[in-house]
């Protein structure tokens, strides 16, 4: 007798969150906050890269974004996109990054991206195209963020630029990979007591 | 990558004592001092007054400059890369085609370069002098933020502090399994990848078990006790001071110099 | 506090078979049970139901009722304390005296009382630790105590315990019986304990309560009565509990004197990490072909690592492990120095833990996985039959993480036996089992060392070394000394 068949079913759906819902989620964020920290530190490495012209700098931020986008499409509760986004920039504002504690502005207005998308489909929907629109979201934030607190002194075309490019990069590393990594998780069955481990066909 | 990046032994004894809460007051007074403008003076002015704060903090520089190393690469590519996009104006440095640096455009640059590093500091001061579960106890007591998340987030940063340290044991376990380091670059690199992807897991896996074992001991209710108090002292008045006087004298400075510069102007 | 329970049961979700079911039970307030039962019984399960920590009706199905003085478990949260079967994942905070802390903190105790409760709890469970030590620094046994204070200082009316000292070593295991025994004379609680091992607790519980692994009630009795009557003693060894005075029959040739050298260790002095501390040593080391090796002694002595140090995991402080030309072939005599691949074919460790080894989402796969990594053909009568002899057959289609704590070891070292090395080396590999799951894994280990291979454990379980015979080193306080054969 074969006895694991994935129940497929109705996920009884209330937006309260559990123990596990916080535990989890804060998990997450510390992890991408260590992320974080190196993202910020290879940000060195790249931007000497682009420093030619620095706006394609914008095409790394996504990387920024993951936690928000990772965050809500498994805990899949009202405000889990900016609890772990801030909590993850947190993390890697107090281990030490070029942009200090203000990271948690930009946390802040980036996970609210993310939440944004979320909300408009009411917490109800979490496929992909759902997905790439929350990174797209969360990379405009983040590039009109920035723009006002660490590009200022850019000209104007310059700054147009990189939106376009961060917007991209939200899609491609913050969508699409979050959505991917949700996939795999779900996959190896960590995520059983999650709605995302449930309905994912695995 | 060691645990002691997320929970560092602890160096500013002075420091510790005081409330985690009067800190981040003073971190977040000087980074929005830093933040309005950006200028080369105010910048500098705070930068000067954080590196002579820490022998008072007990920070030691060695310390100091094993994490930051990649901010200084990250303040000079920052500054140069301002250079060469700020609006030119002033006499003319180097000019190499589309290279072209002026006297206005490298001033931004060097403030910008100089701004970053003094953003970074606050944030590294306050992980090096308070205990984890101090911030935990001072949030949840004095900021009111929710209990249930407060402590979430208190017991995943140890989690994962734990689990980084397992990274060495989980090595080991694969490679005794039969997939191992071993091979090509590419054939590295994906163990790398699928071990990186095996700590996650494990993460969360470990996580939901530890949400079980605090729910066993009754955790997620409405009210709860807590066995330490936080307390503020005459220390956090004077934290909280000098947290002040460094914003309020960085902006002054550069206001008396004309190089106060607002970002949204 | 007083349990009842009326044709109560639970199926996991994404299981067809219910985990426990049709239970009826009374538990009067003070009682001590001792709760028995074949490993995935549903002992795990039933304890936690009664701390309320099931989860709600997405984590699975329950039928029938539950109750705690009348109330529903998870909303009396708190009321029951709950020692889980792992000491080392439910560590919460990171300073000894907050940890024991937190649970009086959630809920409500004033703040002084807590203080008081910490002091106790860490008194009744022997723990005598400065409040502001380092969760993380602490050994196997210590990890025990700290879990069994942290539930203390609730002062639970119901006291439920899962397997707490599996993994201790002889001395620690009364240490924290008695502790137990102690706290319970004191607050009066209830208490029921989970533990495979009836003889340590046999005499200081009132009742003894055996799950059937097909549901409801196999034995329910005074310890007297039910472990010493002929009658139910027999039914109790059927169903593969260890019951006091008898040894489960185990087959397989008896193991002789061994052979060629396949491994040695003159010398070898052990550590974890490159520059910390000593773990043990300097150790004399041999591994002979068809023979076994056991390695016993306390809580921290350095008995894992010196086990991984000889799988070729961890380079020796000092001396070196030498392969022979037999076992080494193409591959070079410094086991630490040949690739997984190689490793995996000639030396197969099981972890002390053996989540860290599961690697795939599937029982099957799992089992699958080592011979396709060699690069055999599966053999699928081999892993079949492992399955079949380890009682696996029916988790096959099972994610690894959510077995039982006794399944997850017998897939650990299955995983080992399927890819077939000329040298084992397994870190407690009978933690958890049951009377017949012991006895067929022991039966396994030596037909295999009638087969050539040689064994290596590393165990508390005075059983299983004479099962095995071969020859014993006792490790302790640094240095190692062999014992036996
Ligand atoms: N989280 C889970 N999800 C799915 N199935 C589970 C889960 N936990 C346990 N099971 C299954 O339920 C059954 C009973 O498990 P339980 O852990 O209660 O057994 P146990 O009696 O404690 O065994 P052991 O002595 O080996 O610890 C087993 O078949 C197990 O595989
Ligand atoms: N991952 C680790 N990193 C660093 N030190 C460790 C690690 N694991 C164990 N130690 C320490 O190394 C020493 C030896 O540990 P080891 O695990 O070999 O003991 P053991 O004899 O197997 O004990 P047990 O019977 O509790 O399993 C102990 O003092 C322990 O605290
Ligand atoms: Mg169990
Ligand atoms: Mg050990």
């Amino acid at each position: 007798m074969a006895s694991s068949t994935a129940l497929k079913g109705t996920f009884a759906q209330t937006n309260q969150w559990r123990v596990v819902d916080i535990v989890v989620a804060s998990v997450i964020a510390v992890a991408v906050g260590v992320l974080f920290f190196a993202w910020s530190a290879g940000y060195s490495g790249i931007s000497l890269l682009t420093a030619a012209f620095p706006p394609l700098a914008g095409l790394y931020s996504g990387g920024w974004l993951i936690a928000g986008v990772l965050g809500g499409l498994i805990i899949r509760k009202p405000g889990a996109a900016v609890y772990c986004e801030v909590l993850a920039a947190a993390v890697s504002a107090l281990i030490g990054t070029q942009f200090g504690i203000l990271v948690l502005v930009s946390g802040l207005i980036q996970g609210l991206g993310a939440e944004l998308v979320f909300l408009l489909f009411l917490y109800r929907k979490w496929n992909l195209p759902v997905a790439l629109l929350a990174g797209l979201v969360a990379g405009l934030a983040l590039a009109i963020s920035e723009n006002i607190m660490y590009n200022a002194l850019w000209t104007i075309e310059f700054k147009v630029l990189y939106t376009v490019f961060a917007a991209i990069s939200g899609i491609v590393i913050a969508g699409l990979l979050s959505w991917l990594a949700m996939r795999g998780l779900a996959k190896t069955g960590v995520l059983s007591s999650f709605a995302a481990g449930r309905t994912a066909d695995v | 990558m060691s645990t002691d990046y997320l929970t560092p032994v602890l160096t500013g004894r002075t420091l510790l004592r005081a409330n985690p809460l009067s800190k981040l007051f003073a971190a977040v007074a000087i980074t929005l001092a830093l933040l309005v403008s950006i200028d080369w003076v105010s910048a500098a002015v705070v930068l000067a007054c954080e590196l002579a704060l820490m022998p008072l903090l007990g920070i030691s520089v060695w310390g100091l400059a094993r994490r930051i190393w990649p901010l200084l690469i990250a303040a000079a590519v920052g500054a140069y890369g301002t250079a060469l996009l700020a609006e030119k104006s002033g006499g003319v440095l180097v000019d190499a085609g589309p290279f072209l640096f002026t006297e206005g455009s490298v001033a931004s640059g060097i403030a910008v370069g100089l701004r970053s590093l003094a953003l970074a500091l606050p944030g590294i001061f306050v992980l090096l002098t308070t205990d984890p579960t101090d911030l935990a106890d001072a949030l949840a007591q004095k900021l009111h933020l929710p209990h249930r998340f407060v402590l979430g987030g208190l017991a995943s940063l140890r989690l994962v502090g734990l689990l980084v340290e397992q990274w060495q044991s989980l090595g080991l376990a694969r490679h005794a399994r039969g997939i191992g380091s071993d091979g090509s670059l590419v054939a590295r690199t994906r163990n790398l990848l699928g071990q990186s992807f095996g700590l996650i897991v494990q993460a969360i896996r470990r996580a939901t078990r530890l949400a079980t074992a605090m729910e066993a001991r009754g955790f997620g209710g409405d009210t709860r006790t807590w066995a330490r108090e936080s307390t503020f002292s005459g220390l956090d008045v004077v934290v909280a001071v000098v947290g002040l006087l460094i914003a309020v004298g960085a902006v002054t400075a550069a206001v008396l110099a004309g190089t106060w510069n607002f970002i949204l102007s | 506090m007083h349990v009842s329970a009326r044709g109560w049961g639970w199926r996991h979700a994404g299981r067809k078979a219910f985990a426990a079911r049709h239970l009826d039970l009374d538990i009067q307030a003070g009682e001590r049970v001792l709760l028995l039962g074949a490993s995935g019984a549903g002992k795990s399960t039933v304890l936690h139901a009664l701390a309320g920590v099931l989860g709600s009706s997405d984590e699975g199905e329950q039928e029938g009722e539950l109750l705690l003085d009348g109330a529903h478990p998870a909303t009396v949260r708190g009321r029951a304390g709950l020692v889980l079967q792992d000491p080392e994942t439910q560590v919460v905070l990171a300073r000894v005296g907050d940890e024991v802390a937190f649970a009086a903190e959630n809920l409500a105790v004033p703040r002084d009382e807590i203080w008081q409760r910490v002091e106790r709890a860490l008194d009744d469970v022997g723990l005598d630790l400065p409040l502001d030590h380092p969760t993380t620094a602490l050994s196997g046994g210590q990890k025990q105590r700290l879990a069994l204070a942290a539930v203390l200082a609730m002062e639970p009316g119901l006291l439920l315990l899962d397997e707490p000292t599996a993994n201790l070593d002889p001395d620690g295991v009364l240490e924290v019986r008695d502790a137990v025994v102690r706290v319970l004379e004191r607050t009066g609680a209830t208490l029921v304990v989970v533990e495979h091992r009836v003889a340590v607790w046999a005499d200081v519980v009132d009742r003894v309560i055996v799950l059937d692994a097909g549901g409801g009630v196999l034995a329910d009795g005074a310890p007297a009565t039910v472990l010493v009557q002929e009658a139910t003693r027999t039914r109790l060894a059927e169903a593969g509990v260890w019951v006091p005075d008898w040894q489960p029959a185990v087959g397989g040739p008896t193991p002789g004197a061994g052979g060629e050298v396949l491994l040695s260790a003159p010398d070898i002095t052990v550590a974890r990490t490159k520059r910390g501390p000593t773990a043990v040593g300097p150790l004399d080391l041999t591994v002979h072909a068809a023979h076994a090796l056991s390695i016993t002694g306390p809580n921290g002595a350095g008995k894992s690592t010196a086990a991984l140090t000889l799988g070729g995991l961890l380079r020796p402080r000092a001396g070196s492990v030498e392969a022979s030309p037999s076992l080494a072939g193409s591959a070079g005599a410094d086991p630490f120095r040949w690739r997984s691949s190689q490793l995996v074919q000639r030396i197969g460790t099981v972890f002390q833990e053996p989540e860290h080894q599961f690697l795939t989402a599937s029982v099957s796969a799992e089992l699958e996985f080592g011979p396709r990594r060699v690069g055999a053909a599966v053999n699928p009568g081999r892993t079949a039959e492992l399955a079949e002899r380890l009682r696996l057959t029916h988790l096959l289609g099972a994610n690894p993480f959510t077995l039982s704590g006794g399944e997850k070891r017998r897939l650990s070292v299955a995983t080992m036996l399927a890819t077939a090395p000329r040298i084992l080396i397994l870190d407690e590999p009978t933690f958890g089992q049951d009377a017949l799951t012991w006895a067929e894994l022991v039966t396994l280990l030596r037909e295999l060392i009638d087969d050539g291979v040689a064994v290596l454990s590393v165990t508390h379980d005075a059983e299983f070394i004479e099962a095995l015979g071969g020859a014993t080193l006792h490790v302790s306080g640094g240095a190692g000394r062999l014992v036996s054969p």
